[in-house]
């Protein structure tokens, strides 16, 4: 089946023209940053007991999800990946939610859970933060394209 | 308190260097792989895995400081791996009609991370 968004990039981190421009690597540096601080941020106000579920990290991976599948989606709607969009995407995409959400802190958090005997709740979680989290990121798509087509 | 900030501090700009040395591996595996399939990120989910595995397992093991995970581990392991990205990913295999190695994708990622992971606290003992 045709690719129905040529436009959109199959990985939303590459680096345009695989060339690491320093001022590429700088916004990338400053959204990280900023995102790091919110996730961290949630880890402090929602911290994760033993066998409990990890709400921050969940929260942080789903909200993530939804607003890069929204950025990159109204990104591609305007225009190609140059000039603003792609300092955008850079800054927003790949350095703000790259850094907000965490596959690390996820797997280990699963482990985890199965070390403290609560394997069935280390499953739920993995399930859960994949399948949300896609379904997160499909919205996100979705938001942006009906806002996109609407403007 | 001013160590605890500090901390955070450091924490939060180690989370954006972990971000560019995303950026950086990312640019290096796509210039020598050429595929669809989304290896970099999958590279760096699991090698992050792995490190906040071992740092995690050394705080447990009271080996290591906790301000040592905060700052290597929340900071730099989460600005370094992301979900967002292998999720968006994971979309886009699935648009272009390849479902099943979106699957596969989701497969590996989850489980060579929680892999990665535990290998790592069980090295850190």
């Amino acid at each position: 089946m045709p690719d129905e968004h040529p436009g959109l990039p199959v990985d939303p981190d590459e680096p345009e023209g695989r060339n690491l421009r320093p001022s590429g690597v700088a916004l990338v540096f400053l959204g990280g940053a900023i995102g790091t601080a919110a996730r961290y941020g949630l880890a402090l106000a929602a911290p994760t007991e033993s066998r409990g579920w990890p709400t921050g990290t969940f929260v942080a991976n789903v909200l993530g999800a939804l607003v890069l599948g929204a950025l990159l989606e109204g990104l591609a709607r305007a225009g190609p990946d140059d000039g603003w969009r792609l300092r955008a995407r850079l800054l927003a995409g790949t350095g703000f939610c790259g850094g907000f959400t965490t596959y690390s802190t996820f797997a280990v958090e699963a482990d985890l859970l199965v070390r403290a005997h609560a394997t069935g709740l280390a499953v739920g979680y993995l399930v859960a933060s994949v399948g949300v989290g896609l379904v997160a990121t499909i919205l996100g798509v979705m938001a942006a394209a009906r806002w996109r087509s609407g403007a | 308190m001013a160590v605890g900030r500090m901390i955070v501090f450091l924490a939060v700009v180690a989370g954006g260097l972990g971000a560019a040395a995303r950026f950086a591996v990312d640019g290096a595996v796509k210039a020598r792989i050429d595929s669809d399939f989304p290896w970099a990120t999958l590279a760096i989910n699991v090698t992050g895995s792995l490190l906040l595995g071992v740092l995690s397992g050394l705080v447990i093991a009271g080996s290591a400081p906790d301000g040592l995970r905060a700052v290597l581990g929340t900071g730099f392991c989460g600005g370094y791996t992301t979900f967002s990205t292998a999720s968006f990913e994971t979309l886009r295999l699935a648009q272009r009609g390849a479902a099943g190695r979106a699957a596969l994708y989701v497969a590996a990622s989850v489980g060579l991370s929680i892999a990665a992971a535990a290998l790592g606290l069980l090295l850190a003992r």
